[in-house]
């Protein structure tokens, strides 16, 4: 489902049966949070109040953890995430080219999505596969060893 | 009981039995008592060695670990009389030495002695059975049969072991203070929050031997006298923690986790929480905060977590490796793990090697080794054969160290003195090609980015460090910036409430300390002498060498080199981005960076 077809009411049941499942203490809201961002893409203001009657908690509460993860985020996003790692190790092999491509293919700044909302471009912190840097990410794909030339072809893999 | 010379371990993994393990064990049974061997050598069944499609069937023998393979029982006899008569190996079966296990841990190297990497790559992390095979949970049944909370601590102690994740703290002194704490209700952390750029050791331990940290978790939970424990381990790593889970389920099982642990009256049981991409939560306080579910903020210590931790209770929390390291102490005691090391830093390390080394991936060296010997003899030398330029330590905290500090044997003393640290065991390698300024600045990216934004001097002081440093990287450095670079790093490492800004500025404070020539020719000569940084660098086609090929024009990610077939190519300098693509392609050396 996209962002533009769901409504409120199923952002609501959504969030309710993830608390019921997850259980609804304030040490339960970081997971609450990566579930809600996993299946609605990201946590809306519908969402953010929702929890916050589960839980018993103020909305800016909420407001403030989920802003301070950065796998949890608060904007839509794009049908593809792509994550690249902007780490020294992959720094050193090569990444700053690789990150030049990407950002050229995408004419997108990092946090950014594109206009036709396929692809938000988001730089990550270390994945740990550093022995195979320079890394990207792609939903849950990792590509390893990538060369700069390679990267309008490993684009053109998702629709 | 009795004791065996030799022990011989028989693979009876059922395809190793179709292809004939017990007809082998008989046979080798009547040889062993042919040569009046019995009484000194035992023969053991076990689960598989190896891949037992292609090896079996196999055996090994102890203590020198010799696995023999595709052994046929009509040379049994002649094995007999090799290994254990004559004291040689038959090479004939001998298993040759995997050269390389896969891309990040390869066979362990000459000086390699590996303790928490073990059992990676030789047992299977989801089969619990595999880690009992070797010796898995005995440590465990020593310390609740034979010894009290007291004795482990002491033991802890007396091996001097340090903790792994960054800060060497003795990590007896710590769960001595946890068990003194006051109060009924105490709680266990493992840090796996591994966010240094470059490590990935727990990472793969996590994957590849969860039980190693779960045994020596438990342990340590009894020593201090906790119920409860967690896991926090980074979302990043989903193999690690789906790994973790299992292993956790699979313990509970055997009775070794929750209630009333292998029938005794102590009980203790185990959560895995993720973070969800905060680098900061790493340190100790900001990790407990994000447990309670709140923003990963760092707090003053004292109190300390072993007097006020994890909603308030006593709490001890310790990385994996350290965990991992300790139902290995406990087997083979304090005095083997303190045979290893220096004087103040004893067992062994954890290196992930990085960057532009031939072998890049994990090692596990004793303290006391050099870093030339890490670098050139472990890691094999520079790649491409180039010049060794600096190897950052320990993580974006620590600092650059140069070629003159090569012979420093790696301790947390030695690296702390020469301006860098341990930290959890990261080692980027670089080599000529690498700009310090521009290294510098990187690492100060990341922490500006992941400064979590409580305190001013690491929030507005690592957010100007920064900027002069980008400015300099651009061409626009001016003279007293170094002085106020260096004024800054002083009053950010003095001010800043956790870790993180504390040791910010060391990456900046090496570099300008080691490689001054470089922050000079940048501002003075605005010119950046390892080619790296793209305002300071023009590339240009050579005239001579250019072929007229057309590979670096259809490459260009900007179209910004034009030219017919077969002649000489330009480069449109207003357009051109500096992404080095062209110099990449070309075939004919014909592009020049100055």
């Amino acid at each position: 489902m996209t962002v533009d077809t769901i409504t409120e009411q199923e952002t609501i049941d959504g969030v309710r049966q993830i608390v019921e499942k997850i259980g609804s203490t304030r040490a339960n809201l970081i997971p609450i949070l990566q579930a809600v961002t996993n299946n609605f893409g990201y946590i809306s203001e519908t969402a953010i109040k929702e929890i916050s009657t589960r839980l018993n908690l103020p909305n800016n509460e909420i407001f403030s953890v989920a802003t301070f993860y950065r796998m949890l985020s608060t904007q839509p996003r794009g049908k593809h995430i792509i994550q690249f790692c902007e780490s020294a190790p992959c720094h050193v092999v090569g990444g700053r080219e690789v990150w030049l491509a990407l950002k050229s293919a995408l004419n997108i700044e990092p946090g950014e999505t594109t206009p036709d909302k396929k692809w938000t471009l988001l730089t990550t912190s270390c994945l740990g596969v550093c022995g195979i840097g320079p890394v990207l990410m792609i939903d849950t794909d990792i590509y390893g060893n990538v060369k700069p030339e390679q990267v309008k072809t490993i684009l053109s893999r998702y629709d | 009981m009795a004791f065996y010379r030799s022990t011989v371990l028989v693979s009876v993994d059922p395809i190793c039995v179709e292809k004939g393990a017990y007809e082998l064990i008989d046979v080798l049974n009547d040889e062993l008592i042919k040569q009046g061997l019995i009484d000194e050598v035992q023969i053991l069944e076990t689960t598989r060695l190896g891949d037992p499609q292609k090896l079996g069937p196999d055996l090994m023998i102890y203590p020198e670990g010799t696995h023999y393979t595709n052994i046929k029982y009509v040379d049994v006899p002649r094995l007999v009389e090799e290994h254990f008569i004559k004291g040689r190996v038959l090479q004939q079966y001998a298993a040759k030495m995997i050269d390389s296990m896969d891309e990040e841990l390869r066979a362990p190297r000459e000086k390699e002695i590996r303790v928490v990497l073990r059992n990676i790559g030789v047992i299977d992390p989801r089969n619990i059975e595999d880690y009992f095979a070797y010796d898995g949970y005995m440590a465990l049944g020593k310390v609740l049969t034979e010894m009290t909370p007291e004795d482990v601590i002491q033991e802890i102690l007396d091996a001097k072991l340090r903790g792994r994740g960054g800060a060497g703290f003795p990590t007896g002194l710590k769960w001595k203070f946890a068990r003194q704490a006051e109060g009924n209700i105490k709680y266990l952390i493992c840090n796996a929050d591994e966010g240094d750029p470059g490590a990935f050791m727990n990472r793969r331990v996590l994957e590849g031997d969860p039980h190693s940290v779960i045994e020596g978790m438990i342990i340590a939970a009894f020593a201090i006298g906790a119920k409860q424990g967690y896991v926090y381990c980074r979302a990043e790593y989903p193999i690690a923690v789906s790994t973790l889970n299992l292993a956790i389920k699979q313990a509970r099982s055997f009775g070794l986790l929750g209630k009333n642990i292998m029938g005794t009256d102590f009980s203790f049981d185990l959560e895995v929480r993720m973070g969800a991409g905060a680098f900061v939560c790493g340190e100790e306080t900001a990790l407990m905060a994000s447990i309670e579910g709140n923003r990963g903020e760092p707090r003053t210590r004292p109190p300390f977590p072993a007097q006020k931790g994890l909603w308030g209770k006593p709490t001890n929390i310790n990385n994996v490796e350290t965990y991992a390291n300790v139902p290995q102490i406990i087997l083979k005691g304090s005095e083997w793990f303190s045979s290893m090391g220096t004087e103040k830093s004893k067992g062994t390390k954890t290196f992930a090697l990085a960057g532009d080394v031939k072998n890049t991936g994990l090692i596990e060296v004793p303290f006391g080794i050099t870093l030339r010997e890490i670098i050139f003899e472990v890691g094999g030398g520079i790649k491409n054969d180039k010049k060794f330029k600096a190897v950052q330590t320990g993580g974006p905290m620590g600092g650059c160290l140069p070629e003159s500090l090569l012979d420093l044997p790696v301790d947390y003393e030695t690296l702390g003195a020469a301006g860098s640290i341990m930290g959890s065991g990261g080692m980027i390698v670089m080599d000529e090609d690498t700009c310090m300024v521009d290294i510098a600045r990187f690492f100060m990216e990341f922490t500006q980015d992941e400064s979590c934004g409580k305190c001013v001097p690491c929030r507005v002081g690592t957010h100007r460090l920064l900027e002069i440093l980008e400015s300099i990287c651009a061409g626009e450095g001016k003279e007293g910036d170094i002085e106020e670079l260096q004024e800054l790093c002083v009053q950010i490492k003095n001010n800043s409430l956790c870790g993180l800004g504390k040791g910010a500025p060391n990456p900046v404070e090496s570099t300008l300390k080691h490689f001054m020539d470089e922050y000079q020719a940048h501002i003075y000569e605005k010119s950046c002498p390892a080619k790296v940084c793209r305002s300071l660098i023009t590339f240009e086609i050579m005239d001579g060498p250019c072929t007229g090929c057309t590979v670096c024009a259809r490459n260009c990610p900007v179209n910004a080199i034009s030219g017919e077939r077969k002649q000489t190519h330009v480069i449109d300098q207003d357009i051109c981005i500096k992404c080095g693509i062209c110099h990449q392609v070309c075939q004919f050396d014909a592009i020049k960076v100055s």
